[in-house]
Order: C-alpha cells, then structure tokens, then sequence
C-alpha cells in the first residue's frame, strides 16, 4: 500500500515535470520575449543587457531547472497583458472555476447514477426509454450549442435566470464565493447544467451497463436464493459492484469538466480560469497560458491519484496483501 | 410414503416464450421430497435439472416461466405466491447452494457481513446475536478458526472454503429443504467428498431435505436416498438409489449405468467396452412425438412413438416406458 503510494507520487512528478517542460517551451517557441520587451529599435547593448538580466543567455537546462523552481512556488511571473503577477490572476479566478465545477460535478454523479440504477432495473418501463433517449441527446449536442439553447429558454424568454456573469459574490478570506447569495446561486444555475449535461448522460450510461452486467452474476442469483430483499440486493450488492468503474471514469471526468470548463464559461461569460485563458490565448499573454497548462495538468494529477486510492476503500482484494490469504 | 412430503412437484412444466413458439424445457415433471431426505437428481446438461431447481426456488429467469404444475411446500401452494412471500421462503425454507464458489459470494463483504445480513433478514436477532450465530455456522461448516475467518473477504478463502462458507449461507436461517445445484461439480476430486460429506451430516442433523442436482453418479449413489433420472425435459425414472442404480429398468437409465466406467469387478473382462448411448439428446425444439427417448431406444416398438408413457410402476421403482405399460 505505501509502496504503491510512492510509487504513484513519483509517477505524478514525472508527468509534472513533462508538462512543466511543454509549458517552458511555450516561451521559447512563442516569439522572442527580448523583442516583445524593447521593440524592434532597441540597441544591441540593451538587448544584452536585458537577455542577460532575464537569465536567458544560460543555458536552456539551467533556464529550465529556474522555471520549474519558481512554478513550485506559484511563480509564474507577470501577465505580459495585465501587468500583475500571473499567480495573482489565478487566485482570484480559482473559486468561480472550482465552484462552477464541483456543482456541475456534483449534479453530473447524483443525477447520473440515480438515472443509471433506474434505467438498469425498470429496463423496460416508458421513463427508462425516454431517459435513454435523452441522454443520447446528451451526448451528441455540443456543450456551447446546449448553453446557449439553455440561456433562450430560461433567461430570454421566461426571463427566470441571469445569463451571463457570477451574480452577487461574498469574500471569505482570499475565496470569493457565489454560494452564500441568492443571484449567486441563481447564476450557477445554467453554467452548471451546461457543464455537468455530458458527464451526466455519460455517467448514465455507464452505470446503467455495469449494472446490467452485474445484476446477471452469480453472486447476485445467489443473494436472491438467501432471501434478501430487492433493496439490499439492488443497492447493497450491485451497485457497490459498479463503484470501481464509476469511481474510474467520474474522476477523469472531473478534471475534463474543470479543464473544459473554458466553453461554458466564455459562453456564460463566468469569471473563471476558462475565461481568463481564451483571454490570454488572444493576447499570446505566454506566462497565463503556461500556467493554465501546468495547473490543469496538476488536477489532473492529483485527482487521478485520489481515484488510485479510492479503488483501495471499495475493493477489499486490492486492499489485502496476497500473503495473508490463507489456503 | 408419509400423507404430507416437505416438497410436492405436480406437473410441472417450465416454458419459454420465444417468437418462434413457446420452448417447452421441463414437461410434466412430479415428484415429492420427504423430511430429510436426500433427492438425487441426474442427467444429461439440458435435461431440465436445474430448472425444476430454479423453479421450486423461484427464481427462474425471465422469459422462462411455470407454463403449468403445482410446487407444494409442506402442503401450502408456492408457485403462486406474491414476490415479496416468495423472497421471505427463499433462505428461510428454502435454501439454494449454487455450482461455483468461486462467484457465488459478493467480493465486496467479508463472508461474516453476508452471513449477518442473511440471518438478519430472517430472524429477529440484533447484530451480536446475528454475528455469534454466524460463526457458530462457521464452525458447524468446518471453516478452522471461524473467530479469525469471520471477518476475512471471500478472495480470502480456498475453492473447497468458499463452497463451506456457501453452505453455512444457505443454512443460515434453517430451512427445511436446500436446493443443491452441481455443489461439487467445479471442485477437486478430494474436495467433492468432503462437501458431500458436510452435505450429508447436516441434513442428518438438522432434518434438512436435499434436492441434490448433479450429472455425477458417483455422488448421487454416495449420498442420496432416492434418485430422479431426467431426460429432455421429463422423468426417465424415479426410485430408491439402490434399486436404480444396480437395477435400472428405463432403457434410458440402462444405458446411462452402462455409461459408467469401473473399476472393480467388471473391469476384469478384458475387452469389456464402455456402452454408449446412440445419438444425443433431443434440443427444445425437436422433441420427439410419444416417449422422447424412443428414437434412440435400443427396445422401442410401436406405441412409443404414438403415445407419452407416464411413470409405471417397475420394480421398487417408477419408470416412465411403456415396457412396463
């Protein structure tokens, strides 16, 4: 268990200090950043001075080992657009994305499985077909066409929902949070439907197959011939079955929903990090997008080696050393 | 017999629905388990053994269902019985061990969570009371040091354990009649006897009936009181294990004794030949008109072809062949 642990950690490095290498070379390959600073009529003394002042006359496994050193401080350095420190920009974004994506998250597992047990054990009611159904809508429509139909239906024309922005936010330290007003609650609303549409008709999906699949094994039949009722059989036995996938596929999902959170938010024109990274796409603002890369890449990360150690609390043979099994 | 048995199959028949006419898998199938007795049930796969199983259990699997028949347990009709009755049977008179061990307990409990939680759902015991009678059945199953086990998963536990800790479930709530389906057909040589063994000292003890199901004859002769031989769907012949067995009188069962090979006195013939059955069963959906068997009878005549011989008296025995109309 520790080992694997370790293991996992060193694992989780490794691809760090990859992505951390693709986000370095972003500054490399994205123009001359001595040319962008002074301009085209700067002398060549100054040129030098500044290359050298910028450390960029090392070399590049030097400039690189510096790069990495401050970005596991948080340094990215200055938004070459907005003049302030990038980590700054990203601290106060951080809390409309996280809250934007657990909520969709949120919505995506809650609805997803409920929707994917119901489906599996009323197979042939009308409902389950019209979920079915609904969920193939789910999958194939493309999240900025869903929000923007989202936003016509419940904030143009019924006029019940605000379209755009974060509504009313309250401070709690550095974390500015929607959740505690009312228009803050109002405006996630449609954001996170948007976000959370795909990931939920996926979950659906998803449960709803495994649950099949189990229901049909030889453990359930035998939980049946003891007597036990429908319930404990149904959510004691399958559908505890089902979690290992479920847990698999709802962790990757959460980091896509928080790194693809970018269309949902520029459609709802949410505050986010999203935002703030088509922004500086526009702008080639390099330090935010390098950033934005590494930041994701670290969620990602981070979330799959939560997943790793979830797998451990559901599944007790991943849980016991081999040895200890007496014969 | 005794005027009320523990188990009473009238008729029955399990069919299955299909867009091409309704499959007919066990046709007009009786018979009746006394208190403690041990019930062989052989024959070939697809001979409807299981089914007739699964049917008394109730727990066929949707389409099949019970086309027609009575099942009676301890003289009440339960082959008609609400769902939710039906559940409150299963595990409290009736037991089911199923063929593979190795699948047949949820990998996601320790076997001491199952066993409370099937003694629970029938008795009103709280959980201390539920966890030392687990490990009392631990014990009685022959599972060593049921204090430690009791908490270990079932990945935990050998094949020949696993098939101890089934049985401990299915007699967990004490019923009347266990449902054995192929208990030691995925086990080793050595293993078998020793499941058959426990199978055996419990229901001796508890009073418990068996319904054994297997296609193995040496663990029906070993164990059971009485023997049904099964073949496409109906009774071939049913009757004390000793007289079917070295006297059988179905032309089917004949062949199938004859089937066996042995060791001991016959072996001594030198070019004595295994005997085989000519051709195969026949599939659902092609039984034969009359006696079933009579394509491949070595003895038919006639009236096997036209008419469906009922279960004869023959011998100690009852078998379903006009040779004895």
């Amino acid at each position: 268990m520790f080992a694997f642990v370790l293991r996992r950690i060193a694992q989780a490095v490794l691809v760090m200090l990859t992505v951390g290498f693709i986000a370095f070379a972003l500054f490399r390959f994205v123009g001359d950043p001595v040319l962008f600073m002074l301009g085209q009529d700067a002398t060549p003394e100054d040129r030098e001075r500044v290359t050298r002042l910028l450390g960029l006359d090392q070399p590049f496994y030097v400039q690189y080992a510096k790069f990495v050193g401050r970005a596991v401080q948080g340094d990215f350095g200055l938004s070459l657009r907005q003049v302030q420190p990038v980590s700054r920009l990203f601290v106060e974004r951080l809390p409309a994305t996280l809250e934007l994506s657990f909520a969709a998250a949120a919505l995506a597992l809650v609805a997803g499985v409920g929707m994917g047990v119901y489906t599996a054990l009323r197979r042939d009611s009308w409902l389950s077909q019209a979920l079915l159904a609904l969920s193939l809508v789910g999958v194939s429509l493309p999240t900025f066409l869903i929000g923007i139909l989202l936003i016509l239906v419940f904030a143009v024309m019924l006029g019940w929902l605000p379209s755009f922005g974060r509504g009313e936010t309250v401070a709690l330290g550095w974390w500015s949070t929607g959740l505690l007003t009312w228009s803050g609650i109002k405006s996630l609303i449609l954001p996170a439907v948007t976000l959370g549409l795909f990931q939920m008709t996926l979950i659906q999906r998803l449960v709803r197959a495994e649950m099949l699949e189990v229901l049909r094994t030889d453990y359930i039949k035998f939980a049946r011939a003891r007597g036990l009722t429908d319930r404990a059989v149904h959510f004691g036995h399958a559908l505890k079955n089902t979690l290992v996938p479920v847990i698999t596929i709802t962790g990757l999902q959460l980091g896509a929903i928080i790194a693809f959170a970018i269309i949902t938010e520029t459609v709802f024109q949410w505050p986010g990090m999203g935002l703030l990274f088509i922004q500086a796409v526009g702008f080639a603002d390099v330090p935010v997008m390098a950033a934005y890369l590494c930041l994701i890449a670290l969620i990602f990360v981070v979330i799959n080696l939560a997943v790793d150690l979830l797998y451990y609390a559901v599944d007790p043979r991943l849980r016991i050393d081999r040895a200890a099994a007496a014969h | 017999m005794s005027p009320a048995p523990l188990l009473e199959v009238r008729d029955l028949r399990v069919e299955f629905p299909t867009r091409r006419g309704t499959l007919v898998a066990v046709d007009g199938v009786s018979f009746a388990i006394e208190p403690g007795e041990v019930l062989g049930v052989v024959g070939e796969s697809g001979a409807g053994k299981s089914l007739t199983g699964m049917a008394v259990i109730g727990l066929l699997e949707p389409p099949g269902r019970i086309g027609a028949g009575e099942i009676l347990l301890e003289g009440r009709r339960i082959d008609r019985l609400p769902a939710e009755e039906m559940r409150r049977l299963r595990g409290r008179r009736i037991g089911a061990i199923f063929q593979d061990p190795l699948t047949s307990l949820n990998p996601l409990y320790t076997v001491g969570d199952q066993l409370v939680e099937t003694i629970r759902t029938h008795l009103e015991l709280d959980r201390g009371q539920a966890r030392r009678r687990a490990l009392q059945l631990l014990d009685e199953v022959g599972i060593p040091a049921p204090g430690a086990r009791i908490d270990h998963y079932p990945h935990q536990f050998s094949g020949g354990m696993r098939q101890r800790v089934v049985i401990a479930l299915a007699v967990a709530a004490g019923p009347r009649l266990i449902i054995a389906d192929e208990p030691t057909t995925a086990l080793d040589v050595s293993i078998q006897a020793q499941i058959i063994a426990l199978l055996k000292m419990l229901a001796r003890e508890h009073g418990t009936a068996v319904m054994l199901i297997t296609h193995d004859m040496g663990v029906i002769a070993e164990t059971a009181h009485r023997v049904a031989v099964m073949y496409a769907g109906r009774i071939a012949e049913i009757g004390p294990v000793r007289e079917v067995l070295q006297a059988p009188r179905h032309p089917y069962t004949v062949g199938l004794m004859g089937s066996i090979p042995r060791l001991g006195a016959g072996a001594g013939k030198r070019h004595a030949r295994l005997v085989q059955i000519e051709g195969a069963m026949p599939r659902l959906n092609a039984i034969p008109p009359g006696c079933a068997f009579h394509p491949r009878c070595p003895r038919r005549f006639e009236r096997c072809g036209a008419e469906r011989p009922e279960l004869l008296p023959a011998g100690a025995a009852r078998a379903s062949c006009w040779l004895y109309g």
